[in-house]
């Protein structure tokens, strides 16, 4: 008989926590849906009024004061320009940050001192960055209010994010990897060429998606460095035709962005320009995704590439 | 590796790109948000007319923002819902920048109220004082409050935040005292926000730019406005505006121009232009335009280089525009 008790209070045993089990599941799963719901209903809430506005001239068209007449050519380019240039910045110096802490740096107060600061520059709000790139890079440095400048805040602003993905990649990577390096005798910076870059490759891309998605929104930041509003010409093209073929003025070209021409349509009073500022936000979200996209497609080739 | 593609793509998509080249030239502008549709509307035709020869930028920065720069040199227009203050002048004193003033339209504060509400017929800028000083706070809270003929409801406020140019000139005109305001009502810098709050609400009031007010009119009423000392309220509209009868709520907006940038041929063109067809540029994007006489004067005190400011340094609430342009500008 007392076999058959325990055996009873085994199964109550178990019972009770799979019960845990699924209660912790369905907490985790409304977890969950409250913020892909959220992003849902936001998403078609815009899409809904704004698609009907979406056609061929609204992309290549500049702004203007009649609503069925403006477009987006001169923001979605301006938009493209910067994260270009944040890209070109942020991803180099963070990457190089994160590998040096990680893989050469000592480990000392110094090092403590400065990973301690680098998490707390990731709370910093974006319009004390805005702040600082106009004293520093549109003044200081006379860069102006241009492509340039703003690119270069908003690679401040996520260089934070890509330093600490960049170290969490590198943590990633087991030790045995780099004994085995250095035992065939590689120097550090062919252990870090080799193996210790190419493995930790698709979670620094994680952080650039992470960082890029929270620049290609900002608008503050862009707005303290003096980006314009209406601007119905494009920044001149980075290639010409005579030599030397290529210039750089358009990264010294007043810009606007799509966060600040969203901004200006939804202060009208016209509600046709409500419904140009949906199209422009759907517009914004489908470049967040397509860039997105472009870092997930280079990361699954990358993870591809990795053989152990 | 495969980033080479990537690096591959991105240089294509840059010959993509390769377009018109040609060095044009520029005129920019900054300033304040409510200036900004009909800087925004002139700079469009204008650069449609020239065929792209002469660019024009126009960015948002407020009106002090826009003033800092300008007075910096780094803009050739302010766009302004106030007239320069006295700091501002002297800050464009010290760097050398001296400027011409030009009104360039109305700007028509609408007092609204919800259609259904039946009670206001008209309103007296003192009432609007009682509901909207700074002593009012917490303290009047029903309509009778401030009219006994008016109903035991309670009072619903609805008006822009302080860091607008409407309150600004809403709290001198209406309680004496810039952003004097009681604290205590529903704020938004988006003015479609006020427009809801009150069409919802048939115990609400609230205060914004005539254009929301013009694009809204099945939703709100224009409560007709009597000025102190004044027997007859006046409705505001594009006549009363113009005529000067709608007041204290109506008020000129400027732009400023540097008298360096003025001798540029292009910047010189841009503003003849932006006079010559403010008149209909103006009344298109919502607001109202100045009389043919004060574009022609303001043209007149262009082309003379008449400098400097007709207000030296503070607002003032209902002046009058044809007096404003005759006045001795002060630098």
């Amino acid at each position: 008989m007392p076999n058959a008790r325990d055996l009873v209070a085994i199964r109550a045993l178990i019972a009770s926590h799979k019960r845990w089990d699924m209660l912790f599941g369905v907490v985790g799963l409304v977890a969950l849906m409250i913020g892909v719901l959220t992003f849902v209903a936001l998403f078609a809430d815009m899409a809904i009024d704004g698609i009907p506005r979406l056609n061929w001239d609204f992309l290549t068209s500049f702004p203007s004061r009649k609503p069925a007449q403006a477009g987006i050519l001169s923001a979605w380019v301006g938009t493209a320009l910067v994260m270009l240039v944040t890209a070109f910045f942020a991803v180099p110096l963070g990457v190089a940050a994160g590998l040096y802490l990680e893989e050469y740096a000592p480990k000392n107060w110094m090092t403590d001192i400065i990973e301690i600061n680098i998490t707390n520059l990731a709370g910093v709000p974006s319009i004390v960055y805005g702040l600082l790139a106009l004293g520093l890079f549109v003044y200081q440095f006379g860069l102006g209010h241009s492509v340039l400048a703003a690119g270069l805040t908003l690679a401040l602003l996520i260089l934070p994010v890509v330093i600490v993905a960049t170290r969490e990649a590198i943590r990633s990577i087991p030790q045995g990897i780099r004994e085995g390096a250095y035992a065939l005798g590689g120097t550090q910076w062919q252990v870090c060429k080799d193996h210790i870059i190419p493995y930790s490759m698709p979670g620094i891309l994680t952080g650039v998606i992470i960082g890029m998605a929270r620049a290609i929104g900002e608008t503050a930041p862009i707005i303290t460095i003096g980006a314009l509003t209406f601007i119905a010409f494009l920044p001149a093209p980075p290639l010409k035709l005579e030599p030397p073929f290529v210039s750089f003025d358009w990264l010294f070209s007043g810009f606007t962005v799509m966060p600040i021409q969203m901004f200006n349509w939804t202060s009208r009073p016209e509600a046709a320009f409500l419904q140009n500022a949906a199209a422009a936000g759907f517009v914004l979200v489908i470049m967040t995704l397509a860039m997105n996209g472009f870092a997930i497609y280079l990361r699954y080739r990358l993870r591809k590439n990795i053989k152990w | 590796m495969k980033l080479k593609y990537a690096v591959q793509a991105l240089a294509l998509a840059g010959v993509v790109v390769v377009a018109q080249s040609a060095h044009a030239q520029l005129v920019k502008i900054d300033g304040s948000s409510t200036v900004y549709p009909i800087s925004e509307a002139v700079a469009e035709e204008f650069q449609k007319a020239k065929k792209g020869a002469i660019k024009v930028t126009v960015g948002i920065s407020g009106t002090g923002g826009g003033f800092k720069k300008f007075c910096r040199g780094e803009t050739d227009v302010s766009d302004a819902s106030r007239p320069i203050s006295a700091r501002e002048m002297k800050a464009c004193g010290e760097a050398g920048i001296k400027y011409i003033e030009l009104p360039v339209a109305f700007d028509a504060l609408t007092v609204v109220i919800n259609p259904k509400n039946t009670w206001i017929k008209e309103l007296k800028v003192e009432e609007l004082k009682k509901m909207w000083e700074p002593g009012a706070q917490g303290k009047v809270t029903t309509w009778n409050q401030v009219n006994p003929a008016w109903p035991n409801a309670p009072l619903k406020l609805f008006g822009p935040g302080a860091d607008s140019g409407t309150f600004d000139y809403f709290t001198d005109a209406i309680n004496g005292k810039e952003k004097a305001s009681r604290g205590d009502f529903t704020a938004s810098e988006d003015d479609n926000v006020l427009v809801q709050g009150v069409s919802r609400d048939v115990n609400a009031l609230g205060y914004f730019g005539l254009a929301y007010y013009v694009e809204n009119k099945d939703k709100l009423m224009a409560a007709p406005i009597v000025n102190k000392g004044a027997s007859k309220a006046v409705a505001p509209s594009l006549e009363t505006v113009m005529d000067g009868s709608y007041q204290p709520l109506a008020r000129p907006i400027f732009i400023y121009v540097s008298d360096r940038s003025m001798n540029r041929p292009e910047v010189k063109e841009f503003i003849e232009y932006y006079l010559r067809h403010a008149p209909t540029l103006v009344k298109e994007v919502g607001y109202v335009p100045l009389s043919a006489q004060h574009y022609s004067q303001a043209l007149k005190n262009f082309s003379s280089k008449k400098l400097g400011t007709g207000f030296g340094g503070k607002n003032e609430v209902g002046v009058r525009v044809e007096e404003l342009l005759a006045r001795e500008g002060k630098l």
